[in-house]
């Protein structure tokens, strides 16, 4: 039975189910910009996934934001068929991948579900500091790789160059590399072909037990939950029951499909196929990310090993402007988490910022990319706080607890220790910039863990308390290397530090959004830093308003804002009334952007502008 | 008019509502660069369609009162000429107006019967015209006895003008204010003062030293938005306000409004309509007047079409030129009370006049914020006496804000 899902597809016949030795499954890994989700395009064009009239450029990217930004958040899949030169026809399983390590946890799932990888190198960049991490990624997912020379036709491209670097940086042999451009078009067909020819096919039983792994699952307008599946064993028939090992659920498959890569329905998934399959599955968080899916009635006799679960790294407080925005903003979560569930929210309330939640994100993109989606998509004005990492207490009493935010700080008498999260970052840059990048990781805590050169390139390999990196360490690093270097990172362990939390304080009124977890040598200079910038940013008012840094009870920092003294219409007779009343609802208007702190009032942009401090 | 003439309009009536009466000239030579006001540069002028016009809307108005106050005993307590600069109406119209308000309305036997003036010769000629005209007080336009300041105001008049039209003034007529701006870049307390003792060495029964501020929709506002300074540093300004208030009051003028300083018995009265909620009407473009609608805690409000032109027009047409007449809520007027009444030294009742014993009170609305209430007071910035609410000096310098505090 064939059933096309959308009318505007074209009509493919797809056969029921492919042999193992015609099947090869691949991801896609690179750095941000290295043209991953353009030769992924070019590979469903030239093997007919879609015309070129359909084609819009980098259909696998489909949020606005991905193709804005150029980069990929949500891992797809495409199902490519290819007539080889040997004759054969192959079902070729293309997983695109994201490139950031916030996204991580995507492509760890992309690469179980293959045997092999294309690693894709911009020609003239060379390799870069995400390149090095998904590579590797794939490597320890015993992926075959092959290595792609992409952006061939720029004028700037030195294959050798960047050959010689994949071998000393890498350890990849480069030889046997694929030059192409994907914008041309040059070298697709070699790439397709050493696909077929060098990566190995999969493994599997068409006649044991269902056995498959539940690669993803996200929420579809029209077909609902969809669950991206990939076969070991067994075949995956629509109507069949299935049980999820995991939850244990039970479910009647409705549909079993492929992306071609629009959504197209297909008899039944054998062994090494991907697919998709549509169950009476009420929500996302019901299909588990990781599970093995078996037969109800013929059980499988062991599960898959499943994927580490993504756990939020990076938190802060969004609030909105609006306090009424509030339900809206707990509906726009509620909808993005749906098909992201990888971050967390809870509500929160502050006296600065009113009421708002505290999210948890698996990083600094993931943080932004939320933000700007709910912004976008969601049209909703909001504040959100410093970002604040997952600190590790350990109370007096030996018991622990995590704390995501500096506000929900116990008492310092009742913390016997506090341990931050430290990353392992990989920098690349070019070698005029060393000096610069070395001072910022020195400045940032950093330890040195390697140092090394391939041609006129530096890798560095820092040790960095993640709390420093949170602020704008990226920002800095950009513009202390003109934007050359490449930046990842992966969460290496916690380590206990001389943490303490600064207080800042409005006429002797904690400010909640402000506090932050500092490192104790750099509290003093922090917290003046704030203050400084905070006495520029609150307009002077009626009442003298006092600004302070504390760490405890012991003040650190100081300054104050003194009081205005004349605020009144010089000129008001019969006329002037309704201009003067004008006025006044002006005022009431604009109260609701203040916040009141004893006799003062702050306008919610100070405490916004002095969040995006950062670091200085 | 001869004051003869006035004392026969003068039928003194006890049980006559009390009103005043605004009339609005909109023309100036020129546009000064810090004014807001509804002023228009005039071209040729056809004089006897404004008289005509003027004269019927005053006739209008007379049946509005009337209709709304459900009485026709009116008593006239003041007539204002404001601008623009009505010392450039013809006298005739002048004349005109207050003969045809004296057949509509009885005069308060002390009607006070003020005109704007600016201190140029040319129109200080006309002045005694106004006088016969029935003025009986005139209020100049001095702005600064700097002629810096006057250029820096573009001022068309020199010092010297301004004190020659001072003289003339205080000769012609009993009550002579004038006006002075401070807070202009630069000023030095020292020039202020200067200014202060020489304005009221004249003799001057009452004085208004505004403070300059920059108002949208003027040339200093564009100028300012372009990053000029065009004022005194806040501070600074803050200080020569003290100032002024010690100056006058020294000199026998005490303040008894914002910006309004005056000795016994000179107070404007006209004015003070506006700040202790009273009721007025007026004439001529752009003007608004208020009426209190006896024991029913509301208030109309009328507004007249702002273009001389669109004016004209209105009236020649529908005998009015009524662009917008509203009836008022209780908690507006309650609002407005306030931010009227607190401009006053000796304050208003706390509890407003408007809000009549038989009526029941609708609860909340009709309250102050009584936390901050009490917090000016505890910084001495507001002063409950007498049932009588107040702002002291220190008070009345940060009225707006306390205002916003109070009735938010």
């Amino acid at each position: 039975m064939i059933e096309v899902l959308e009318t505007h597809c074209k009509l493919v016949y797809l056969k029921a189910m492919t042999d193992l030795d015609k099947i090869r499954n691949f991801s896609i890994v690179a750095h941000i910009d290295h043209g991953k989700s353009t030769l992924a395009d070019r590979l469903i064009q030239d093997c007919g996934g879609l015309s070129a009239r359909e084609m819009s450029e980098q259909v696998l990217d489909n949020m606005d934001i991905e193709r804005e930004r150029g980069i990929t958040i949500k891992a797809q899949t495409v199902r490519l068929t290819y007539k080889a030169k040997n004759g054969e026809t192959y079902v070729l399983n293309l997983m695109d991948t994201p490139g950031h390590v916030d996204f991580g946890y995507e492509v760890s799932r992309s690469l179980s579900a293959c045997e092999g990888s294309l690693l894709v190198v911009d020609a003239s960049q060379g390799v870069e500091a995400q390149t090095l991490a998904n590579v590797y990624q794939a490597l320890d997912a015993d992926h075959e790789i092959i290595t792609v020379l992409n952006k061939m036709d720029l004028p700037a491209a030195e294959p050798d160059r960047v050959k010689s670097q994949i071998e000393d940086v890498i350890g990849l042999p480069a030889d046997e590399a694929v030059a192409v451009s994907a914008k041309t078009g040059m070298g697709i067909e070699n790439v397709l072909e050493k696909i077929v020819t060098t990566l190995p096919a999969p493994q599997g039983d068409a006649t044991a037990p269902l056995k498959a792994l539940l690669v993803d699952s996200w929420y579809d307008a029209y077909l609902g939950v969809m669950t991206l599946v990939r076969v070991r064993d067994g075949v995956l028939k629509k109507g069949m029951k299935v049980r999820m090992m995991a939850t244990g659920a039970v479910h009647t498959i409705e549909r079993v499909g492929v992306f071609g890569p629009k959504p197209t329905a297909v008899d039944q998934l054998g062994p090494g196929e991907i697919g998709f399959i549509n169950a009476a599955v009420k929500t996302v968080s019901d299909a588990k990310v990781g599970d093995t899916i078996t037969e109800d009635r013929r059980v499988c006799d062991d599960v898959l090993p499943g994927f580490k679960p993504s756990v939020p790294v990076v938190f802060c407080g969004l609030f909105p402007i609006d306090t009424a925005d509030f339900p809206a903003l707990r509906e726009a979560l509620e909808k993005l988490s749906l098909n992201d569930s990888s971050f967390s929210f809870e509500a929160e309330t502050s006296a600065a910022l009113g009421f708002g939640f505290r999210c948890g994100f698996l990083g600094l993109l993931h943080m932004e990319v939320i933000r700007e989606r709910l912004s976008r998509e969601f049209d909703l004005d909001l504040i959100s706080t410093a970002p604040s990492v997952v600190y590790q207490l350990t109370m007096t009493d030996g018991s622990k607890r995590n704390m995501h935010n500096p506000a929900d700080m116990p008492e310092v008498t009742r913390i016997r220790s506090i341990e931050e999260p430290w990353i392992k970052a990989t920098i690349l840059t070019p070698d005029e910039f060393l000096g610069q990048v070395l001072t910022l990781c020195v400045e940032r805590r950093g330890e040195q863990i390697d140092l090394t050169y391939a041609g006129s390139r530096a890798m560095v390999v820092y040790r960095l308390p993640l709390n420093e990196v949170v602020f704008d360490f990226y920002d800095r690093l950009k513009s202390a290397t003109k934007g050359y270097a490449s930046f990842d990172y992966q969460i290496d362990d916690y380590v206990e530090g001389e943490l303490v939390k600064v207080s800042i304080l409005v006429n002797s009124d904690p400010v909640d959004a402000l506090s932050m977890i500092v490192h104790k040598e750099q509290s003093e200079y922090r917290g003046r830093a704030i203050c400084a910038r905070l006495k520029d940013l609150i307009p002077r008012q009626m009442f003298k308003i006092a600004l302070q840094a504390a760490i405890g009870g012991k003040v650190i920092a100081r300054e104050t804002i003194s009081a205005l003294r004349k605020d009144v219409t010089a000129k008001c007779y019969g006329g002037d009334v309704s201009r003067k009343r004008k006025l006044l609802d002006k005022q009431k208007e604009g109260k609701k952007r203040m916040r009141q702190f004893g006799k003062v009032d702050i306008p919610q942009n100070a405490f916004l502008e002095a969040l995006k401090m950062g670091d200085n | 008019m001869p004051a003869s003439r006035l004392e026969s309009a003068c039928a003194p009536n006890a049980a006559a509502v009390p009103l005043s009466l605004y009339i609005h000239w909109p023309f100036c030579v020129s546009k000064c660069p810090y004014c807001d006001f509804n002023s228009h540069i005039a071209g040729e002028l056809d004089e006897a369609a404004w008289l005509r016009s003027m004269c019927a809307e005053l006739e209008h108005m007379a049946r509005i009162a009337a209709e709304t106050l459900s009485t026709d005993k009116l008593r006239l307590e003041t007539i204002f000429f404001g601008g623009g600069t009505p010392s450039l109406m013809p006298p005739k119209i002048v004349s005109a107006l207050i003969d045809k308000a004296a057949t509509l309305f009885s005069f308060a036997n002390n009607i006070e019967i003020t005109a704007e003036a600016n201190p140029n010769s040319a129109e200080m000629k006309q002045m005694e015209s106004f006088h016969s005209a029935g003025i009986n007080r005139l209020s100049l336009g001095i702005q600064s006895l700097h002629n810096e300041g006057l250029a820096f105001l573009g001022r068309a008049h020199s010092v010297d003008e301004a004190c020659n039209a001072l003289e003339q003034a205080l000769t012609l007529f009993d009550r002579v204010s004038a006006d002075l701006i401070y807070g202009l870049p630069e000023q030095t307390a020292a020039e202020w003062q200067q200014q202060l003792t020489q304005i009221i060495g004249f003799g001057i029964q009452h004085l208004s030293a505004y403070q300059l501020t920059i108002e949208p929709g003027t040339i200093f506002h564009s100028r300012t938005r372009a990053g000029a300074i065009l004022t005194a540093e806040p501070d600074h300004v803050a200080d020569l306000y003290e100032l002024t208030e010690d100056i006058a009051a020294a000199a026998g003028l005490p303040a008894y409004e914002v910006s309004n300083y005056a000795a016994a018995n000179n107070q404007a009265r006209h004015n003070l309509t506006y700040w202790q909620s009273g009721n007025w009407i007026a004439v001529g473009p752009g003007a608004h007047g208020r009426i209190t609608y006896p024991h029913q805690q509301k208030r109309r409000h009328f507004r007249l079409r702002r273009s001389p032109g669109g004016w004209l027009n209105d009236v020649a047409s529908n005998g009015h030129a009524i662009e917008e007449d509203r009836i008022e809520a209780a908690c507006d007027m309650y609002e407005e009370y306030w931010m009227m009444g607190l401009r006053l030294v000796k304050g208003m009742p706390l509890t407003p006049p408007f809000f009549a014993p038989d009526i029941a009170l609708p609860g909340s609305v009709f309250c102050l914020d009584a936390e901050w209430q009490a917090r000016f007071c505890k910084e001495g910035w507001l002063i409950e006496e007498g049932g009588c609410l107040k702002a002291s000096l220190q008070g009345r310098m940060r009225l707006d804000y306390m205002l916003g505090k109070l009735l938010g």
